[in-house]
């Protein structure tokens, strides 16, 4: 699979001049795509994320589970830095994508989100035509010109398995698609770019039974060419698709975050394992 | 229960008999209300069609003489056209003058200023200019546009005055039609890795543009029927010459034309002593009342077209 070298579009950095061991690395590379050292987060006096250190290996589907309120979502959008927007917002700690700090002072936030794409909880297409939703990331990147926008849009549809539904009728509005469909074509607008990092918040909790499994299996190909992290509040589906869980209780606290096999079977917290036998949260 | 206690509990005209009279009686009520505004807008199109019918009758007015000559003290020959076109330009100006004010304004209000107590004192304030009387602008613009900048009397001096009264109602109405983009829309465009800019003028504009479309022929439609401002601002008592001629360069000084609108020009024909005159005005009304439904229809196919396509076009 193609990566996209870094071109001064794409640096994290608003300096053109970025030392070469900060590459993208290659398949076999297994280092971690993020690492999260004693991140905090805040709104207001309100701690909403609890120092909270973890890594997040390249090419994995990671999956954050919780009871509400936990902090997942605000881990999820402190990785794009979303939470810039939010009014009152403080963070503390570090959040390291590929050896750099996304909160150095030096990171363009628009520079990282074209890095790292989002799918969110309700699926949420621009009212434009199918063409032109999957084709915006590209557009606002200025790369239109470089590339072959038709091959490049019907790459991304293929990617998210939503291709031959819509074949015929990519001049139709995003908005005329089912629900299912509409996070489809979400997630191929957020891989259509070539991100590296696919953050997906409760992707299926809007959808009905069949979409979900359709997005399921279609989460489990992405990962073999992007990181995925995925927050759920639905543990079989953490199970059924994540090779990596982390648990986040009351209070934005990690508890347990180890492989998926063996947070569900024998996990270390005796708080965990009350959670997911239902007995908490 | 037995079948007698049910029928007697479920009887529709036994228990309720006045509670059910008393919710006739209101929904006619309501319903009288609702039909009163159609019934007076009927009675007046009915009465200004009636004056201008009766008056082309006995004056026998031709109708192709008062749409094509410029108006005149001798009513056998006035005409409408150089007002007609007059109201054109001006209303042109105007859109151009207001528009992008208004909607630059509603933009920065909306997604750029911090929510603090500045903003909302604007906002609070731009409710308030949107209720000043117009004739408050005309006086304005009198002062410092026609008199102290030395512009005279002309159509661009009119143009601001009326661009001043329907920015505010613009604004409004854009801020409206922009808060009512939903916020995940935003998000994604952002989470896209889109710039402030990029978000507003590819997502949040296009999705807000038929509410701002709307909002700003509404606006016009009311700008082009104000007398008051204008007449501050001075017309000519007769527009007997057109603002503009067949020489393209003409165009060049329209904003510096001295001008008569469609409604001053009405304003003084109703005064005159000739009794012809005032079927002149009549006539008047009616061109006026067709440019008004012909701006609605405008507003209503924009509003169709961004809706269908939400705004963006293949580029």
């Amino acid at each position: 699979m193609k990566r996209t070298e870094a071109n001064p579009m794409t640096d994290l950095t608003s300096q053109t001049s970025q030392p070469d061991a900060e590459r993208t690395p290659t398949r076999t590379d297994p280092d971690p795509a993020l690492i999260a050292d004693d991140l905090s987060v805040y709104y207001g006096e309100e701690q909403a994320l609890g120092g909270v250190s973890m890594e997040i290996p390249e090419r994995r589907v990671t999956a954050i589970i919780g009871p509400s309120g936990c902090g997942k979502s605000t881990f999820l959008r402190s990785i794009n830095r979303m939470n810039d927007r939010v009014p009152g917002c403080r963070v503390t700690g570090r959040l390291d994508f590929h050896g750099k700090n996304v909160y150095d002072a030096n990171v363009d936030p628009v520079a990282l989100r074209r890095r790292i794409g989002q799918v969110f909880q309700a699926p949420n297409p621009f009212p434009k035509s199918i063409y032109d939703n999957v084709a915006y990331g590209l557009r606002v990147q200025g790369r239109d010109d470089e590339v072959d926008m038709d091959a490049e849009v019907e790459r991304a549809l293929r990617g998210s398995a939503l291709w031959e539904e819509v074949e015929g009728q990519l001049d139709a509005s995003g908005l005329e698609l089912s629900g299912g469909q509409q996070q489809r074509l979400c997630i191929a607008r957020a891989i259509a770019p070539d991100p590296e990092v696919l953050l997906m918040d409760e992707p299926t909790s809007a959808l009905d039974p069949v979409a979900e499994a359709k997005i399921e299996d279609l989460i489990t190909e992405l990962a073999e060419e992007y990181t995925v992290v995925i927050v759920t509040h639905n543990m079989q589906q953490a199970a059924r698709i994540s090779d990596q869980t982390a648990v986040f209780l009351t209070g934005g606290e990690l508890v347990e975050i180890d492989d998926t096999d063996r947070v569900f079977s024998n996990p270390a917290d005796q708080r965990v394992e009350d959670y997911i036998t239902g007995k908490f949260g | 229960m037995s079948v007698d206690v049910i029928n007697r509990v479920l009887d529709r005209s036994e228990s309720r008999s006045h509670e059910d009279a008393r919710n006739r009686i209101f929904r006619w009520l309501l319903f009288g209300a609702s039909v009163l505004g159609l019934v007076v807008l009927t009675l007046l199109i009915a009465d200004v069609l009636w004056s201008a019918y009766h008056g082309l009758v006995t004056f026998d007015i031709d109708v192709r003489q008062f749409l094509t000559a410029t108006s005149s003290s001798r009513p056998g020959r006035a005409g409408f056209a150089a007002n007609i076109l007059a109201s054109v330009l001006l209303i042109a100006m105007t859109a151009v003058l207001a528009f992008f004010l208004a909607v630059g304004c509603a933009i920065y209000l909306t997604e750029y200023a911090a929510d603090g107590r500045l903003t909302r004192l604007i906002e609070a304030n731009l409710a308030n200019l949107a209720g000043v009387p117009s004739i408050v602008y005309g006086l304005l613009v009198l002062a410092l546009i026609v008199n102290d900048a030395g512009l005279g009397s002309v159509i661009l001096a009119g143009a601001i005055a009326l661009a001043l009264l329907i920015v505010p109602i613009i604004i409004v109405a854009s801020i409206e039609a922009i808060r009512a983009v939903p916020d995940g829309v935003r998000d994604g465009a952002y989470a896209m890795g889109s710039t402030r800019w990029q978000t507003i003028r590819h997502v949040v504009l296009p999705q807000a543009m038929p509410g701002i479309m709307t909002g700003t022929i509404l606006a016009l439609a009311r700008a082009i029927g104000e007398t008051a401002p204008l007449i501050m601002v001075g017309t000519l008592f007769h527009a007997t010459r057109y603002p503009v001629t067949t020489d393209p360069a003409s165009w060049l000084y329209a904003p510096f034309a001295d001008f008569s609108a469609m409604p001053t020009q009405i304003y003084t024909w109703t005064f005159l002593a000739q009794r012809e005159f005032d079927a002149l005005a009549a006539l008047g009304i009616v061109v006026l009342l067709s440019v008004l439904v012909l701006l609605y229809a405008v507003a209503g196919v924009i509003r169709r077209r961004y809706e269908t396509d939400g705004g963006q076009s293949h580029d």
